[in-house]
Formats: C-alpha cells, sequence, structure tokens
C-alpha cells in the first residue's frame, strides 16, 4: 500500500536531484550521474505503475505545493498502466543514453550531451511518470505543461548542428501549444461547469452538466490529446520533431508521450465524462482510422529512417485510438464486454508498441550514431557492420509488422477480434463502422509489412550505398544493453502475453467499463471468453520452431552428401560486378506503392531536360525530383499560415513609428475599457 | 476421438506435402494438353526437387542470415498452414489454434521473409522482385482477411474449423450474395497470393515482368528446391482452403471414425485437383496483367470483400432479430 | 469461345517420342534424373541457332516431355546451351555464366560456329570456340541444327 507514494516520491527526487547534477557536473561524468538518476526515475515510476496494476490504489492531496489548488495527485490501474511503460521505456532509454552520450563515437553525441539538455532530461522522464498521477485539473496541466517544455528543450538539443531542427522546434513548440489552449480551455469550462477542479469533482460534477456543454468539452480535450498522440489531421508537428530531436529523446517521445494523448483520452472520455453519445467516439474512431492509414501511407513513402518511424508511430496511436473509439461506442450501445475488450486490446496496443518503437527509435540512433545519415537510400549493409544494432532493429521491426511471433501481432489480433464481435452491439452504425475499421486496420497492417521490409531490407541488408554507411561501427555497449532490455519486453510481450493478464483488466475497469479477462490462462493465450477465438502465442511460435527443425533436418539429411556451401559472386548477368548503386532504394522500393495511392498520396515530379547549346534533340542532363509531401499538412495548415502571414503584415501598418498615433492608441483603448465599465458588462 | 484426430493431421500434412509438387505437375501437365503438348507429366516437379537436393548449395558473396533462413522459413510457415487449415476434418486437435488471422498472418510472414532475402542480395533484380511482392502483399493480405472475415460472421468466430462446420451445415451461408462476393474476392486474392496468371506469370524469363521469380533468383540447389517446394506448398493450402471454405461437402465434422477422416482425404484431394486442374485451363486463356494494373484487380476484390463483410453484417443482424 | 475451339480442333501436335538416342549419359548428367533446368547463353550467334532452340521446345518436338525447361537464372540451370563463336565481348560473360551454374553442370555447345567458328572462324572479333573459352560437355553440330537434334543431345542429358 504504502508502495506507490514511496517509488513516486522516490522517482521525484531522482528527477529532481537530476537537473542540478546535468547542470553542475563536468561533461566527463554528467552523462553517467544523469543517466543513472534518469534510470533511477524510470525504474521508481514503474514500480509505482506495477504495484497500481497489481491492484494497490492510493491518493493523497499536498495542500501548499501549489498556490491557490494546492496538488491532487492519485494512482490507480489505468494511470498505473501508462506508469508502467513510461517507467520501463524510461529505464530502458535512460542506459541507451549513457552509451550515447558517453561512449567514443563520430557522429553527434553533443546535443544530448550538452550541460542544458542533460538537466531538463531527467525532468522529462519525470514528467513522463507523473502526468498519469495527476488527479486535478491544474495537477494535470501543470504537469502536462512541463512535459511539454522540457521535451520541446530536448528537441532542440542538436540546434546548432542542423536548421531543419529550429524549424521542428517552431513547429512542435506552436502545436502543443495550441493543444495545451484547447485543453486549458476545455477542462477550464469543465471544471467550472462541475463546481470543482479534482478530478473526484469533475466525475461527481459530470451528471448535472447538460449534453452539449460535455460535447464542448469532449472535443476541445479529444482535439488536445490526439494531436498529443500525432493523429490526423493534428500530427503535424510529429514527423517533423520525432527525427530532429536526438534518438534517446525520440524514442521517450513515441513511446512514452504521445501514449499520455491516448491516456487523456482514457481518462477525460470514459473515467470522468463517463462515456457519450455515439457521435464523440464516431469522431475519435474516424481521425484513428484516418490516422493509421494516412500514417502508414506516409511511412511508406518516407527514405528518412526516423521519419518513417514517425509516422508508423501516428499509424499506431491511429490503431490505438480506434479501439478507443470502439470501446466508446460499445459502451454507449449498453454493450459492456466488447467495449472492455475494444479497450483492452488499445491498451494493450500501447504497451506493445511502445515496447517496439523505443527499441526501432534506439536503433535508428544507433546508425544515426555511426553515420550521420538518416536517409535509407544512402545507408545499407549495416548487417555486417553493426550486427547487433541490425538484429535488434529486425526485432523491433518484426514487432512492428504484425506478425507471429512478434508482440505487435497479439494486440493487433485483439484488436481485430473486438472488433469483429463488436457486431453483437447491433444498430446501422455498427454494421457500417466496423467493417471500415476491420478494413483499415487490415490495410495498415498490409502497408506495415512494406514498411518495414523497406526499412530493415534496404536500411540494413545488402550492400552500403555511402560512404558513411561503409565505415560504420557497432555502437557503445551500453546503448546496445538498453536497447537489449527493450528487445526482451518486446520478446516476453510476444511469449506470454498473460503476464499482464490482471492488470490489463483492472486498466479497463479503472476506466469504467467491465473487464473481460481477454489475456489470461496461465499467462500463456490470449482468449476471448464470449467467443470461441484463441490465440496461443507460444503455440504459434513452438510449431514454428519444430516445422523449421523439422525442414532443416531433411533438407541436412536428403543433402548430406554436399554440406559444404560455396561461396559464389553475385549473378550480375556476366556484365561485371553490380555496384551498390544498382541496388534498390527505399525510394525505389517505394514507388509501385506510390503508384498504387497516388490519388492519396499526390507526388509531385518534376522533370527538368537540359539539352546541349547545338540541338534540342541531344540531352546534356536531365534531372528528375520526386517529392511525396504530406498532403493534409498542405491543404489544412498552408492556407492557415498564409492567412496568419497576411494578417501579420497588414498589422504592420498600425506601427507606423508615429509616437502620436501610438498615444492615440492607449486613448482610444482607455476611453473603450471606460464606456465599458460605465455601460456595463 | 484423440487418435482419429492426430490421424487426421498426419494424413492432412502428408497428403499436402507429398501432393504439393504432384498438384503442380497436374497444372502444368493440363496446360501442356491444351497447348498441344505431350507434358512432362505429373511427377516432374518431385524429380526437380530431388535434382536439385542433390545439387550444390551456394552462398553468394555479401548475403547473410536473412538470405540463407527464408527458404526453410517459407517452407517452415507453409508446413505449419497445412497442419491448422481444416481439409480433413474439422475436429483436430489444432482446431482451436486454427484462427483465420493467425492463417493470414503466417502466408504473410513467409511472403516478408522472401521479400527479405531478395533485399538481402543487393541486386536490382532482388529488390525489384521484394518491391513488387511486398506491394502486392500489401494488397492482398487485408484482401483475404476481410474475405474469410464475411464467412465469418455467420460462424460468429475466426476459428476456421468452426467457419467449415458451420458451412458444411448450413449449406446456404454459401449461396448468400455475401458468400458469393467472398468467393470472388478471395479466388481474386489467392492468384495473386501465389503468383498465377494474371497477377504474375510463374514461367516467365524476361526479368522485368517477374514478380516472385525475380527475387529468388540468386538461389540454388538445396536452397532453390525449398522455394519451389514452398509455393507449391501454399498453392496447394491455399486451393486447399478454397476448397475447404466452399465446398466443405465431405470433411469430417464429427470426431467418428477413421473412415470418414479417410473419404473426407480422398474428397480433398479430387477437390483441389479440380480447382487446380480448373486454374490451369483458366490460365491458358489469360494474359498477365501489367503490373500497375495489378493494383485495380487486387483493390477491386477488396472492396467485393468489404462488400461482402457489410452484407453479412446487414444479413446477420436481420437474421439475429 | 474461338480458342477454346480451337483447342478442340487442334488435339495434341506434339511428335510421337522417337527412340532414345544413341550414346550414353554424360558423367555429370547421371545425378540430373530426369530433370534439367536450361539456360540459354548467346554469345554471338546469327541467331539461327536461337530459332531452333525455340523450335525445340515448341509443342511440336516439345523438349519439355524430356524434362527439359529453359529458365532465368543460371543459377537454377544445369545445362547452358551456348550458341554462336563466341565474341570478344561475350567471352568474359560465358565463363561467369557458367561459373554462376551449381555443380553439376554441363555446358552444350549448338552448332557449327559454337564447335568450331563456322562461317565466322578468323573474324577480327571473335575470341574463340566455346570450347576454347570454357569446357563443352556435349556438341550438337548443324548450321544451324535441326530441332530434333538439339531435343536429342538434352534427351542423353535427362537420360529419358
Amino acid at each position: 500500500m504504502s508502495l506507490i507514494p514511496a517509488a513516486l516520491a522516490t522517482a521525484t527526487v531522482l528527477g529532481v536531484a537530476g537537473a542540478p547534477a546535468g547542470l553542475v557536473l563536468p561533461p566527463r561524468v554528467r552523462g553517467w550521474v544523469v543517466g543513472v538518476l534518469t534510470a533511477g526515475v524510470g525504474v521508481a515510476g514503474g514500480t509505482a505503475g506495477v504495484a497500481a496494476l497489481g491492484g494497490s490504489r492510493w491518493s493523497a492531496e499536498v495542500p501548499g505545493l501549489l498556490p491557490l489548488a494546492g496538488t491532487h495527485l492519485a494512482v490507480d490501474a489505468l494511470s498505473g498502466l501508462f506508469m508502467a511503460v513510461a517507467g520501463a521505456v524510461v529505464a530502458a532509454v535512460a542506459v541507451y543514453g549513457i552509451g550515447y552520450v558517453t561512449g567514443h563515437g563520430s557522429h553527434g553525441s553533443y546535443g544530448l550531451g550538452s550541460r542544458g539538455a542533460q538537466a531538463v532530461l531527467p525532468l522529462f522522464a519525470l514528467s513522463l511518470l507523473l502526468v498519469p498521477a495527476a488527479a486535478s485539473v491544474s495537477t494535470f496541466l501543470l504537469l502536462w505543461e512541463l512535459m511539454a517544455l522540457t521535451s520541446l528543450l530536448l528537441v532542440l538539443a542538436e540546434h546548432r548542428a542542423r536548421p531543419a531542427v529550429l524549424q521542428a522546434g517552431v513547429w512542435y513548440a506552436v502545436m502543443t501549444h495550441l493543444g495545451l489552449v484547447l485543453l486549458l480551455a476545455g477542462l477550464s469550462v469543465y471544471a467550472a461547469q462541475a463546481g470543482g477542479e479534482t478530478f473526484a469533482a469533475l466525475r461527481a460534477g459530470t451528471a448535472g452538466i447538460s449534453p452539449t456543454l460535455r460535447g464542448l468539452v469532449f472535443v476541445l480535450t479529444a482535439v488536445a490529446f490526439t494531436s498529443k498522440a500525432g493523429l490526423v489531421p493534428l500530427h503535424a508537428w510529429l514527423p517533423r520533431a520525432h527525427p530532429e530531436a536526438p534518438s534517446a529523446v525520440s524514442a521517450l517521445m513515441s513511446a512514452a508521450m504521445v501514449n499520455l494523448g491516448v491516456y487523456g483520452l482514457v481518462r477525460v472520455g470514459f473515467d470522468l465524462l463517463g462515456g457519450g453519445p455515439a457521435w464523440w467516439w464516431l469522431l475519435v474512431m474516424a481521425m484513428g482510422g484516418l490516422s493509421a492509414v494516412y500514417g502508414i501511407l506516409q511511412a511508406a513513402m518516407a527514405s528518412d529512417l526516423k521519419r518513417l518511424l514517425a509516422y508508423s508511430t501516428s499509424e499506431n496511436m491511429g490503431l490505438v485510438v480506434l479501439g478507443v473509439g470502439a470501446a466508446g461506442l460499445f459502451a454507449h450501445a449498453g454493450n459492456d464486454a466488447p467495449a472492455g475488450l475494444a479497450l483492452a486490446a488499445a491498451l494493450l496496443h500501447v504497451v506493445n508498441h511502445s515496447a517496439f518503437k523505443a527499441l526501432l527509435f534506439g536503433a535508428a540512433g544507433s546508425v544515426l550514431r555511426a553515420t550521420g545519415e538518416r536517409n535509407l537510400d544512402l545507408l545499407g549493409g549495416l548487417r555486417a557492420r553493426m550486427p547487433v544494432t541490425a538484429g535488434l532493429f529486425a526485432v523491433g521491426a518484426l514487432g512492428a509488422v504484425a506478425l507471429p511471433p512478434g508482440n505487435g501481432f497479439i494486440s493487433e489480433w485483439l484488436l481485430l477480434q473486438s472488433m469483429i464481435h463488436g457486431l453483437e452491439v447491433p444498430g446501422v452504425t455498427t454494421a457500417i463502422v466496423l467493417p471500415l475499421a476491420v478494413a483499415v486496420i487490415a490495410l495498415s497492417a498490409g502497408l506495415a509489412a512494406a514498411v518495414f521490409v523497406k526499412a530493415l531490407g534496404v536500411g540494413f541488408f545488402a550492400r552500403p550505398r555511402g560512404e558513411p554507411a561503409t565505415a560504420a561501427k557497432e555502437s557503445p555497449p551500453l546503448m546496445l544493453a538498453g536497447m537489449g532490455l527493450l528487445a526482451a519486453l518486446c520478446a516476453a510481450l510476444a511469449l506470454v502475453p498473460g503476464l499482464l493478464g490482471g492488470g490489463l483488466d483492472r486498466a479497463v475497469e479503472a476506466a469504467g467499463l467491465t473487464g473481460t479477462r481477454p489475456v489470461a490462462g496461465g499467462g500463456l493465450r490470449v482468449r476471448l471468453e464470449e467467443v470461441s477465438a484463441t490465440l496461443s502465442p507460444l503455440w504459434v511460435i513452438a510449431a514454428l520452431v519444430v516445422a523449421l527443425g523439422s525442414v532443416m533436418a531433411t533438407v541436412n539429411w536428403a543433402t548430406r552428401r554436399r554440406q559444404r556451401r560455396t561461396q559464389a559472386r553475385l549473378w550480375d548477368c556476366g556484365g561485371g560486378a553490380p555496384t551498390p548503386r544498382m541496388a534498390y532504394t527505399a525510394t525505389s522500393f517505394a514507388e509501385p506503392l506510390q503508384r498504387v495511392f497516388d490519388d492519396v498520396l499526390a507526388p509531385e515530379q518534376d522533370v527538368d531536360v537540359t539539352p546541349v547549346r547545338e540541338s534540342a534533340y541531344l540531352v546534356e542532363r536531365v534531372e528528375f525530383r520526386n517529392r511525396v509531401p504530406d498532403r493534409i499538412e498542405h491543404r489544412l495548415y498552408q492556407p492557415v499560415l498564409d492567412l496568419l502571414a497576411a494578417a501579420g503584415q497588414s498589422a504592420r501598418r498600425l506601427a507606423g513609428g508615429s509616437v502620436h498615433t501610438y498615444l492615440g492608441y492607449g486613448f482610444v483603448g482607455l476611453i473603450t475599457l471606460l464606456v465599458v465599465l460605465v455601460v456595463g458588462w | 476421438m484423440n487418435t482419429v484426430g492426430y490421424a487426421a493431421i498426419v494424413l492432412q500434412v502428408g497428403a499436402v506435402v507429398a501432393g504439393a509438387p504432384l498438384l503442380t505437375g497436374l497444372m502444368r501437365q493440363t496446360r501442356a494438353r491444351l497447348e498441344g503438348r505431350a507434358g512432362a507429366g505429373v511427377l516432374q516437379p518431385w524429380r526437380d526437387v530431388r535434382k536439385l537436393l542433390r545439387k550444390e548449395p551456394i552462398t553468394p558473396v555479401g548475403t547473410g542470415p536473412a538470405f540463407r533462413w527464408a527458404p526453410p522459413v517459407l517452407v517452415a510457415t507453409s508446413l505449419v498452414l497445412a497442419v491448422l487449415v481444416p481439409l480433413v476434418s474439422t475436429e483436430s486437435p489444432v482446431r482451436g489454434r486454427a484462427d483465420l488471422i493467425v492463417v493470414v498472418a503466417l502466408l504473410a510472414l513467409g511472403t516478408v521473409a522472401l521479400a527479405l532475402a531478395g533485399l538481402d542480395t543487393g541486386t536490382a533484380f532482388g529488390g525489384m522482385g521484394a518491391s513488387r511482392e511486398m506491394t502486392i502483399a500489401a494488397l492482398v493480405e487485408p484482401t483475404i482477411l476481410m474475405a474469410v472475415f464475411a464467412l465469418s460472421i455467420p460462424a460468429g468466430s475466426t476459428n476456421l474449423p468452426v467457419i467449415v462446420a458451420g458451412a458444411a451445415d448450413e449449406p446456404a451461408r454459401l449461396t448468400s450474395p455475401a458468400g458469393l462476393l467472398a468467393i470472388a474476392a478471395l479466388s481474386v486474392a489467392v492468384l495473386a497470393e501465389t503468383g498465377r496468371l494474371p497477377v504474375d506469370n510463374p514461367s516467365t524469363h524476361l526479368e522485368l515482368t517477374m514478380v516472385h521469380e525475380a527475387m529468388v533468383l540468386e538461389y540454388a540447389g538445396p536452397d532453390l528446391a525449398l522455394v519451389e517446394f514452398g509455393a507449391q506448398l501454399r498453392l496447394t493450402v491455399l486451393l486447399g482452403l478454397l476448397a475447404s471454405l466452399f465446398a466443405p461437402w465431405g470433411i469430417a465434422t464429427s470426431a467418428s471414425s477413421l473412415a470418414a477422416v479417410l473419404l473426407a482425404l480422398v474428397l480433398v484431394v479430387l477437390k483441389v485437383a479440380v480447382l487446380g486442374t480448373v486454374l490451369a485451363a483458366a490460365e491458358v486463356f489469360w494474359a498477365k496483367l501489367r503490373l500497375f494494373r495489378v493494383p485495380e484487380l487486387l483493390a477491386g476484390s477488396f472492396l467485393l470483400a468489404l462488400l461482402a463483410v457489410t452484407a453479412s453484417y446487414f444479413m446477420g443482424g436481420e437474421g439475429g432479430q | 469461345m474461338g480458342l477454346l475451339r480451337k483447342i478442340r480442333d487442334t488435339g495434341q501436335v506434339a511428335e510421337p517420342a522417337p527412340p532414345r538416342p544413341e550414346g550414353g549419359v554424360p558423367p555429370q548428367a547421371r545425378e540430373f534424373g530426369g530433370s534439367v533446368q536450361v539456360r540459354c547463353v548467346d554469345a554471338g550467334s546469327c541467331n539461327g541457332c536461337e530459332i531452333e532452340i525455340a523450335a525445340a521446345f515448341n509443342p511440336v518436338y516439345d523438349a519439355e516431355r524430356y524434362g527439359a525447361r529453359l529458365v532465368a537464372s543460371p543459377r537454377h540451370a544445369d545445362v547452358a546451351l551456348v550458341t554462336g563463336p563466341v565474341t570478344r565481348n561475350m567471352a568474359e560473360p560465358l565463363r561467369r555464366t557458367v561459373a554462376a551454374m551449381p555443380e553439376p553442370r554441363l555446358v552444350v555447345a549448338v552448332g557449327d560456329c559454337a564447335i568450331n567458328c563456322g562461317e565466322f572462324a578468323g573474324g577480327y572479333g571473335v575470341e574463340g570456340a566455346v570450347s576454347d573459352v570454357v569446357p563443352v560437355d556435349l556438341a550438337v553440330p548443324g548450321c544451324p541444327p535441326r530441332p530434333d537434334e538439339i531435343v536429342a543431345a538434352l534427351r542423353r542429358v535427362t537420360g529419358r
């Protein structure tokens, strides 16, 4: 019972101690001390989360800590799930970060290793763990903003190296604060109507709020939370900020921070507002489904490894939110079992996604550190040069493609099952929405396979396509150890998802739905009680291993006369050894998909033909450019940005430089104020 | 029941393993006869496998574990499929494991392994084949999933033996609009998944028109034997799945006698042979589609599958009320 | 429907199989056991032999019924059918092609040019006969050889 406060207090102390340590200590020990402290924050916070998943609850009020409102903290199983995930990711990434900062390497430890970044890192980790523990609007918003600011500072860590970092920082700063404004507005209205700002008061006061206002609160907060989760249409910051941040930070953001958007959605939508009408959840499902397909399509087109991973985050969060929306829809229809199942599937996918995405970003960081290169078109051949990183990336990719024996498969399987069995919920809406949702999940799973075959096959296999990749060296052991922890987590989730069993159920129940114990049964199988669908990952893996063994044994027996394998040069059509430039690149790999989805992606192609001076028929040079812009961003953001720029331009006319005009503004302002006061508000 | 169940599995896997090359041989022979040829005989694929196993295994320089392990993984996934898919009996000991989504995912796993091997060689053809195969797979896997999902709705489960047993008890499910749409969609998807005409030409010699073949240009000897055998297994299992889903008659639905299982085995061999012959005969009349027309075909079948699902939702809803 | 009627009316056009050719199976080919994958290499031929090879695989001669099949990659092949005198530009590719084939493998020289450069002997672009570049196991003389002669050579390799 006293474990949670003790663990949270430890995490807070370590995190707060980490900040001055990062500021004061000399560079040589800075990375070590901050890394160990951050790992401590992760372990302590994770412990609190696990304890909460185990069924403990805890809440506290610290009156003096914040002016006016005081601090309210509460931990239930729902917060526990997100804290446990964040804690595990933080701990592993902190170990990785020590290697990233202190190990001798060629490219780019300067950003994250700097005084400022090292001071902020423990605070960011702490905020990730504390946000789910907040139990009042002011505490929540304060921690939320702490998380946003610290992550912003960390995104900017490498701003000296690349101008793109600054641009990404501006996008991130603006969008995250727009989200904050929406959140502030939504929660303020909510608190004002409910007559109290603690979550307990909100929960109690919800019944008295008119449906319109409740809808307003939900829409405002849902938009803010889905933006944090990187969902279309407010996703634009994600594919910018994640690639430009140092990789350890990308891992934390993609595997822990975006989760909190889902947490917020579930906490406010289910726990506080207690569910709502169908249109809320259809809206959420639409955003989720759109993000899933659009995110994975953009990932398929990306040749920047980290951008690809960032868009894949958008996709996976889309799938999660699709599940959350379905849960809301089913709950609204009064079918608690399918609702609980859908939410459990969504939460399980959060856990799985965090494990493999942190691993993938870690491996991408390892590549980036060794080569200074993120462009898949110029990578390749890393399997031979960085075998451990390549192997770890393969483990993560296996999780991400949602195929057995990866961990992503289990949660997508459960998600599909929850959609399929949602047909018990009567109504035309479900009959139209659920097939579409299944189609979205199936399509995004199919495309994800293409995406990660591209990332692994083009980035790590074959031969290097550029100088940096040729000279790549394996990363320091601590980085590998951090990734190894995450890989072990992926393997554990893939083999025995039942370990989560009770915790997942308690989290679902904490959100106010019925737990259906989808993950149970000796910790070995995923089982749905109401229908006869079972999945036993261990059985599938064992069957594959047995089949593989018997195939190898048969082949060895049949070829016993010729055991020795001969090396031979690649078949080059007889025309001389193929150069690495002839190998398929990420861009060429994605070209057929680009053609297939031409209408959706609207690629921009540009051909420049320069003829020789003497004759227009003889070509001297042909330049071909192909770019797949983020279409939503173009169509949706550009007009707004243009409008703002135009408004800014015209506002310049107000500031003509004349002191008289400025005095006049003051006078007019004062008069207006007085008139308003006199006439009465 | 257990002995009969295990016997059913052993028989089924044995029949699939022994029959997969024969099915390919039968299809080639059918085609040869329609073209006025004499043909090499149905045993020819088995001779090919025997010959390839006697040849020298080659590791091209610069390839790694992905290249080395893809053929065994492909065959292993196909073998697991051969165990899972209910061809002979719906009451086998693995009936609880034969989940539709697992089956689709295992198919995709084999495809992914081979595509990675194609990229691992680092040749232009390997990459080209991998890229095309993944493009097609990205559209085919969802279609298969949706089509069988449409059939799973009346059964109330994604468990394949339950679906098959349900259809055997209640044949009206298959002749409903949803069932017919699903048949059409699944057939197209199976053609694409197994690399048959009009999606891919398994006997092409021109690299630029290749999909599956381009990925495996570097394989020789026993590795090639595994690749070809794996492709034959997949074709057999998928045609068997089609037969079980849409013509489930004769399948042993109760854990009764060995005789019922043997009868079912004979029937399923016949059904798959007929399907193979029909497919081979149909291929004589088709030309390969341009690669970039293939997605239109697949998108069409995906939409058919989506329609099938929606239709069975509505039908199911009406039936329920 | 037209095609269907044509198939019915044409029936089988493959000629009845002639008796097994003289001469034993070459020693390397013993392991093939009735299955031979063939890769054609045009080392500089006038394309006369190519036409005859194509004819050997057409429905009338149907070399496939003896277990021979044309393949796209030398990695898949057991037999290289080499035609023409080996030109300078094709000498190295020919060596590489044969080297790319897994053991056991055979080289069959098809046509007079492949055997002794024929009409092109002494030409400035000619490196030599096929046997000057890679070891030849079987030769099919003729300018060009008749399809049934090519089929007979392939039958000696497949042993059917």
